[in-house]
């Protein structure tokens, strides 16, 4: 079986306007703001204080718990304030502003392209790395990485799936890394294999990356317990869960984390980062993203240093195009509708799509006709028309006894309705709902 | 005619039967239970709002007749009249509270606070909350979809087209609190209604410092703190960029509402302040000033 | 550029839409419709007019002066609703009976609960039922397949292969003559409801939409695998239960019901499994009346009933992502 059990819509691709772009660096910013909310926890707190001079490559804020991560200067600069900055969807965030002088890198920082080989290094040496180099799940995500791989005692990992899927429409950041830096991600996955201490990785691939699959299986036949997954093509195949599902045909059970069936995850960008943080001592400063768009002039894959204004980027691929009704922050499918490109980017931000304007607006609902397309579509099983319904009259106790808290939030139920209901608004309100009162029963208790 | 008479029988004795079950199961599982709850439920309004906290009126009556003594119930609909009601059936002491009205503290009006962007989901305050900032710059201000609307049972709170912003009707309002839980910015509050409904409040909720605020909305509180110094009665606290007046200090002498530079600070039903005219033209123009300092 | 739009994810649809699904379903009934019109002439024509245009109307009619809302017949669900009823017809029906029974589909079936996506009966069976009871005896008299020789008003009828095998099963198997060729029955050269003689035709359309996803194949499939498991079991005396099987299969308004009115999007279960029980209900159901009942078929009344058990059925559960079996 090549791809997951239940479930799933076929979204086209449109990968086209981006595919086998090479990536192209972005220039340095002359003032970049570096939010402290870039991953899933909490805020991370600064250790410069403003007229601080630092190196790129430096640590700016150390993580502010286990489930959170460090961020670093990607810049040579001076700290000019410490302050707050209003996203891309209008929400202040704590923010660390820094006045670029230039590219002045740590001593011990290798900037060098040129491959390192895995030398002999302990697991924990591998996982203090990644911790101290601020990963965090490339995918979307954001999840900070070292803390997937410290399994909580009595479990053990036994196969480390990477997600090279990239089941979004649009996006290409990851198909382009795999054909640029596929060694460098190969070498990332003997690392975390060492780290977790397993024999085995797949790297799960969708077939409409032909090349990327013959690339990656090439560089994986030299490697022992390394292999590549041909996926056939169907979204969400990019979720944790699927591609667990999809690789090795085991279901992670309800509330639980891939670990429950001893598996790992991590996105192929993830799995590069580690490779530069470990043996380059290089830590995650920038990633690549897809700016992309069906008017957009120059659509492409660039790499950007975290601080550099969204807008900078858009500049390089020609602008804001003319019609642009809406810009979403990642695919179109999970991706965010942002309302201003001034944000600069950073760890959560994966692509820049750009929507010209008829494709914009929802089309008016209609009555839910019942025709079970939702319940046929969604990956986890469940029933969003009732859901969503449950949602509207807010009966919190249904939807939590119909398994509201499984939904990942992909969207299928949405994309497939005839009659253009907007069933994951509600859905997504009931679960936020649902969730803030599971978690407040289980303090109270 | 045997037919007829055939059928009346049997329909007879089918009714009887059913008669006699019914009655006997009535009595086997009769629930025993205090008569004055329903004499109590009786009195209260019926509409099982919840804004008493209980799940509805019956809940509430059972909780008068058990309580030792009637302290912190209270039906919010009925009011002080409905309590007293209560008390005499229960023989017990009516504890009677201010009358409340629910206050939106928003003054976010389309002319005042820009629309930046255009929303598209679902339209609910909610679901707009959890998406972003909302079609303005303010991230604290009334995002317009409704959601307070939807939740009053008494039809006392309206959406004014002109204004973008919901309007309680004083008359309607029961202060069952239906509104401030709808409400994701918890903009709506719960204030004295006051002597002839006269009462004073900050009509914003925005945090931000002055700058961003005032960018975002013309009427938004700034935090300055004039109104702060101008209080005698230390009603006023400025906070993280907001001023909030203790409705349970304010004695609506009004000095606030002047000094205020942005027109935040809104008194409402007072009559029309004909000698404080020539102040209120300087307080007219203090933005402007405002404005320039920012 | 204007302002931005903001919107939650997903950003993309699937194109699908309510009218695309319904035009399906009309494409999928036309094969059978051109040998309906082949073997009744202008009587199918006509009662397929009347019916479309009455159910168009008056939806029409109660969204704007009844229920005030904006009109939905741009979805085509009432031209569907119109087509089912008259496939279900027989086609001399005099007009104003299939009048009515287009006004009852769409007000009583359809619109008295709200309008499409509310209604618990399938509208074109409750409007064809309605008529059933209200004028046996027009409806039950089928006019045979004449194509357009024959008179609409008074065509020649005769018996359907359903009454005959009523008559087998009730013990008389000399009636086994009376039934048409198995071919026949096939290509839809006997007397019925003039849009469920060809079934042919009603396979073709019916796989039709279980390729192109309107349908699932759940329901049709656990329709006839009951009707065909059920008579092989009763199967009577004097008859091969191979034949037997064959002939309830092909017969009556079995395949009409089970690919184009068992699987009424608003009227079925959501589930796989609810799909699947739903669809041995009707089996069930419509062999028990064929062989014990009264009428000789008994396929709407099968559906309606199995229609109310919905809400029940919808209870069940899919299989959700990760869960073990117990």
């Amino acid at each position: 079986m090549n791809t997951f059990r239940i479930g799933g819509v076929h979204p086209q691709d449109n990968k086209v306007y981006s595919a086998n772009k090479a990536i192209i660096d972005c220039p340095l910013p002359k003032q970049a703001i570096i939010p402290l909310v870039q991953h899933i926890g909490a805020p991370a707190v600064p250790v410069v204080e403003k007229g601080d001079k630092v190196r790129a490559g430096q640590l700016i804020a150390k993580a502010g718990g286990f489930v959170s991560a460090n961020v670093h200067s990607p810049f040579s600069g001076v700290i000019s304030k410490i302050d707050s900055t209003v996203d891309a969807w209008g929400i202040r965030v704590p923010a660390i502003f820094i006045d670029v002088e230039g590219d002045l890198w740590l001593d011990e920082i290798d900037t060098t392209p040129a491959l390192v080989r895995s030398g002999i290094l302990e697991p924990k040496e591998i996982i203090d790395r990644v911790m101290a180099a601020g990963i965090v799940g490339l995918g979307g995500a954001c999840f900070p990485t070292h803390v997937k791989l410290m399994p909580p005692p009595g479990k053990k990992a036994e196969v480390l799936i990477v997600n090279g899927v990239e089941c979004e429409p649009y996006l290409t950041c990851d198909h382009q890394l795999m054909l640029e830096h596929g060694e460098e991600i190969l070498v990332g996955i003997q690392l975390l294999m060492r780290a977790l201490d397993i024999k085995r990785a797949i790297i799960g691939i969708e077939k409409n990356k032909p090349d990327a699959i013959a690339y990656m299986q090439k560089l994986a036949g030299r490697v022992l317990g390394v292999s590549v997954k041909p996926l056939n093509l169907k979204y969400p195949q990019g979720g944790e869960k699927q591609l667990i599902d999809a690789c090795i045909g085991r279901q992670v059970p309800s509330g639980a984390l891939p670990i429950e069936v001893g598996a790992v995850v991590d996105n192929v960008a993830t799995v590069y980062a580690v490779y530069e943080a470990v043996l380059k001592h290089k830590p995650l400063v920038e990633r690549v993203i897809t700016v992309t768009g069906k008017n957009v002039a120059k659509p492409g894959n660039y790499r950007v240093r975290f601080g550099t204004p969204l807008s900078d980027v858009v500049a390089l691929a020609g602008g804001v195009p003319e019609d642009t009704g809406k810009i979403i922050g990642g695919g179109p499918m999970m991706g965010r509708a942002m309302n201003n490109i001034d944000m600069p980017a950073n760890k959560r931000v994966s692509g820049l799509l750009f929507m010209p304007q008829e494709e914009s607006r929802r089309v008016a609902p209609e009555n839910c006709i019942r025709c079970a397309k939702c319940v046929s579509s969604c990956p986890m099983g469940l029933e969003p028309y009732l859901l969503a319904r449950q949602a509207e009259l807010e009966m919190w106790e249904g939807m939590e006894a119909h398994n509201i808290m499984d939904c990942i939030e992909c969207g299928c139920c949405t994309f497939t309705c005839p009659s253009h209901r907007p069933l994951l608004d509600y859905v997504r309100m009931g679960k936020a709902t649902v969730g803030g009162i599971i978690r407040s029963r289980q303090a109270a208790k | 005619m045997n037919i007829v008479l055939i059928a009346l029988l049997v329909l007879g004795a089918t009714g009887l039967l059913a008669a006699v079950l019914l009655y006997v199961i009535a009595r086997q599982f009769r629930v025993e239970e205090d008569p004055r709850i329903d004499q109590v439920a009786e009195a209260l309004p019926g509409a099982n709002c919840g804004g008493c906290g209980f799940a509805g009126c019956r809940a509430l009556a059972e909780a008068c007749v058990k309580a030792e003594t009637l302290d912190g119930l209270l039906c919010p609909v009925g009011g002080a009249a409905t309590m007293e009601k209560v008390a005499t059936i229960l023989g017990k002491e009516a504890v009677v509270g201010e009358p409340m009205v629910a206050v939106v503290r928003c003054n976010g009006t389309c002319e005042a606070r820009p629309r930046t962007s255009v929303f598209d989901g679902s339209r609910s305050c909610k679901i707009m909350n959890a998406c972003y900032v909302g079609e303005s710059a303010c991230p604290f201000g009334c995002l317009g979809c409704g959601d307070c609307v939807a939740a009053c049972q008494f039809d006392a709170i309206h959406m004014n087209p002109e204004t973008g912003l919901p309007e309680v009707d004083d008359e309607k309002c029961t202060s069952c609190g239906k509104c401030v839980k709808a409400c994701p910015r918890h903009i709506i509050e719960l204030r004295k209604k006051g002597p002839k409904s006269r009462r004073i409040f900050v009509k914003c909720v925005n945090k931000d410092k002055g700058a961003p605020a005032r960018k975002a909305c013309l009427n938004a509180c700034i935090g300055c703190g004039k109104c702060q110094k101008e209080c005698n009665f230390e009603a006023i606290t400025v906070e993280n960029n907001l001023a909030y007046i203790d409705w349970q200090k304010c004695r609506l002498c009004r000095k606030c509402e002047a000094a205020c530079p942005t027109g935040a600070i809104h008194a409402i039903n007072f009559p029309p302040r004909k000698p404080v005219e020539p102040v209120e033209k300087p307080a007219e123009s203090e933005p402007k000033k405002e404005e320039d300092q920012a | 550029m204007d302002k931005l739009i903001v919107s939650p994810a997903p950003h993309a649809h699937s194109g699908d839409s309510v009218r695309r699904n319904m035009l399906l379903v009309i494409a999928a009934l036309l094969p059978a419709y051109a040998v309906s019109i082949a073997a009744f002439g202008w009587g199918a024509l006509i009662t397929t007019a009347i019916s479309v245009a009455a159910c168009v109307l008056c939806e029409w009619v109660i969204a704007k002066f009844v229920l005030k809302q904006q009109s939905t017949i741009g979805d085509l669900s009432a031209v569907l609703t119109g087509l089912l009823l008259a496939f279900n017809l027989p086609s001399n029906l005099p007009w104003w009976i299939v009048l009515i029974g287009a006004v009852v589909a769409i007000g009583v079936g359809k619109m008295s609960f709200g309008g499409l996506g509310q209604n618990i009966f399938n509208p074109a069976l409750v409007g064809r039922v309605f008529l059933l009871i209200s004028f046996p005896a027009q409806m039950t008299t089928w006019p045979l397949p004449q194509g357009f020789n024959g008179s609409y008003v008074d065509a020649a009828t005769g018996a359907t292969p359903l009454a005959a095998m009523k008559e087998v099963v009730k013990g008389n198997a000399s009636a086994v003559n009376k039934l048409p060729e198995l071919w026949d029955t096939f290509i839809g050269l006997i007397g019925g409801s003039f849009g469920e003689v060809c079934a042919a035709a009603l396979i073709f359309g019916g796989l039709l939409l279980i390729c192109t996803r309107v349908i699932t194949w759940h329901i049709p499939v656990s329709i006839l695998a009951t009707v065909a498991l059920f008579s092989w079991i009763a199967t009577p005396a004097g008859m091969e239960p191979h034949m037997f099987i064959s002939y309830e299969l092909l017969t009556g308004g079995l395949l009409l019901g089970a690919f184009f009115m068992a699987t009424d999007y608003v009227t079925s279960p959501m589930t796989p499994w609810g799909k699947i029980i739903f669809g041995i209900g009707i089996g069930l159901i419509v062999m028990v009346i064929r062989i014990w009942g009264s009428y000789p078929e008994g396929m709407s009344f099968a559906i309606l009933i199995m229609n109310a058990c919905v809400p029940l059925l919808n209870k069940i559960r899919p299989k959700r992502f990760g869960e073990k079996k117990k």
